[in-house]
């Protein structure tokens, strides 16, 4: 296995920033495309009907159109829909998921077209071995479609505002009014414990009892090291509203 | 650096929303053009929204944000560099009478190539059945050809074959599907650096050589000509298309020995490749066509010489179209 390989691909922009968007997994993308194999049989399926159902067609003619239908279908699902969704099929749009240029461009028809008829290799000999093995051995996670058609499918993230409020367990906090303290631990604070410290908040109701008292003891222990406060201050504060109040100065002013 | 987050998200958030509803607008129509004005406000919208995510990633924490305001900025960096070719239209007819037989001019190669080991195959097959009769069931593509010529002209001649009747349009439709198979196949094998597609493509000859080979020596050649020209003379050209566009495909796989990484060279030839892959396409459907419609028919229905006549006539035309068609046509003409 590619030791170099990536959950992520970073880009950096001629102004200088560099982003990352995160790759989707193996298992989130074989979920999508089971999705849209039951789209196709569907629309197959319906196509199959109507065509059936029309009067004036020959049996022959119905039968040489059904098999017509599947073909396009089967091949024009996907290629339509990456390409008038930018990226998404349905099973992709379900699960956030979407196909994308490797340098981060716009996506080109000629790419979306090309990496759907390769998958016609990607699946051999079953399951999608192939394309399974090599998101598995490349760096990005392509299968061989995606590494001729220099594409990549990532995982489309939706703007989620992290919920401030769930820090301000109470009006009051202690540590306020000590000024010149909380300035120093505004300073001291490093964003990585803010982070993870904020983390804990708001992930608190789906932890275990006997973890969460841990989390916070050890969150605490690690803030208090930083400034100390006076006992008056503290001596009365649980460990995770300790941990409130210094993210509550820390993020808010 | 630690933010005041709801100060920032507060004063921000407007501005993502509005890049987020642009890219929605364009994203929505691929030949969206925006005018200047509303050029300069996306590109600032772009740079705004570039400054947040550098402001963002100095608290390092913030990581639902950061993922968001990068995933924005991926979509708005993909229209503000792109720069790959017009936003015309595509038109079907340009890019079959022109950009189709330019990029097989291209890439003519690559073709060679592919036309070499059919060759090969073809010359394989026919000495392995010549020099070991008893070889003839392993090297026929399918069971009903394992019986002798002889039987087989007999029955067709009598018009005995009419197991087709009333069927045609459903066997034309499946052969149409089976080649396209096969020719989408040959080209995803390239992605194999070509190892697979060498194999289909000597394959195919091997089969093609072994029949051949079976119905000439048995004294059949005209009945052979007749049955497999009329759509052989566009089918087997366009599964060598194919072969041709699996080998740029592994062409730009291995390298070329110019100072172009992998990305670029695939990049490269993207076009091409769905250009192929898209000609090869409408020819099997003209050759799936004639295979049910024409070439079942045999003497005494359209005597061989119509059907010889026909197949050289077509060949020859797909040649004059190859080489002449779209002498005027340049890779800025469609979107593709």
């Amino acid at each position: 296995m590619d030791s170099r390989r990536h959950s992520t691909l970073t880009i950096r922009t001629p102004e200088g920033v560099a982003f990352a968007v995160p790759l989707a997994g193996l298992v989130t993308r074989m979920l999508a495309y089971c999705i849209d194999l039951a789209c196709i049989s569907v629309v197959t399926g319906m196509a199959g009907h109507l065509l059936s159902g029309m009067a004036g067609l020959s049996v022959d003619a119905v039968r040489a159109l059904t098999v017509l239908t599947y073909l396009l279908i089967s091949i024009g699902y996907a290629i339509a829909l990456e390409w008038f969704w930018r990226g998404q099929t349905l099973g992709k749009r379900a699960l956030r998921i979407r196909v994308m240029d490797r340098d981060a461009l716009r996506l080109r028809p000629s790419q979306v077209i090309l990496r759907n008829l390769i998958r016609a290799v990607d699946m051999l000999p079953v399951l999608y071995a192939v394309g399974g093995v090599a998101c598995l051995l490349t760096r990005h996670a392509q299968r061989l479609g995606d590494l001729a058609a220099n594409t990549v499918v990532v995982r489309a993230a939706t703007l989620q505002i992290p919920d401030l409020s769930q820090i301000h367990a109470s009006r009051f906090n202690s540590l306020r009014e000590h000024a010149h303290l909380a300035a120093r631990l505004r300073r001291r604070v490093t964003p990585e414990l803010a982070a993870v410290g904020l983390e804990a908040i708001l992930r608190r109701d789906s932890l275990e009892p006997a973890d969460r008292l841990k989390l916070f003891e050890d969150l605490a222990r690690a803030m208090k090291s930083l400034v100390e406060f006076p006992a008056e201050s503290t001596e009365t504060l649980a460990d995770e509203h300790y941990v409130r109040n210094v993210l509550e100065i820390v993020f808010t002013r | 650096m630690i933010l005041d987050l709801d100060r920032f998200t507060a004063a921000e958030k407007p501005y993502w929303d509005e890049l987020d509803r642009r890219l929605q607008k364009m994203e929505q129509d691929p030949g969206y053009d925006m005018s200047l004005e509303e050029a300069t406000r996306f590109h600032y919208l772009y740079q705004r929204c570039a400054a947040s995510l550098a402001r963002t990633s100095q608290i390092a924490g913030e990581a639902q944000l950061k993922a968001f305001l990068e995933a924005l900025l991926a979509r708005a960096y993909a229209e503000i560099h792109e720069a790959r070719g017009s936003r015309k239209r595509w038109s079907p007819l340009r890019w079959l009478f022109g950009e189709f037989p330019a990029t097989f001019r291209a890439h003519i190669g690559a073709f060679a190539l592919s036309l070499a080991l059919t060759i090969a195959g073809t010359t394989f097959g026919a000495a392995a059945l010549l020099l070991d009769p008893a070889a003839k069931s392993a090297l026929m593509p399918f069971q009903a050809l394992n019986e002798s010529p002889a039987e087989r002209v007999a029955r067709e001649q009598k018009g005995e074959s009419s197991k087709l009747e009333g069927h045609k349009g459903e066997f034309s439709a499946q052969l149409m599907t089976h080649n396209t198979q096969v020719a989408i196949f040959t080209l995803g094998l390239g992605a194999t650096f070509g190892v697979g597609s060498v194999a289909v493509l000597f394959y195919n000859g091997v089969m093609l050589g072994a029949v051949a080979a079976d119905y000439v020596k048995a004294g059949f050649a005209p009945f052979l000509a007749g049955w497999l020209l009329p759509h052989g003379s566009i089918e087997i050209p366009a599964i060598l298309i194919a072969g041709q566009a699996a080998f740029v495909l592994a062409g730009a796989l291995i390298g070329d020995g110019r100072r172009r990484n992998r990305r670029e060279r695939l990049r490269a030839v993207t076009r091409p490749l769905v250009t192929l892959i898209g000609g090869a396409g409408v020819m099997l459907i003209w050759a799936g066509i004639i295979e049910a419609f024409f070439s079942q028919y045999h003497e005494p229905v359209i005597p061989y010489a119509v059907k010889i006549g026909f197949g050289v006539v077509e060949l020859i035309a797909l040649t004059v179209f190859l080489s002449r068609a779209g002498r005027t046509w340049t890779a800025d003409d469609t979107p593709l």
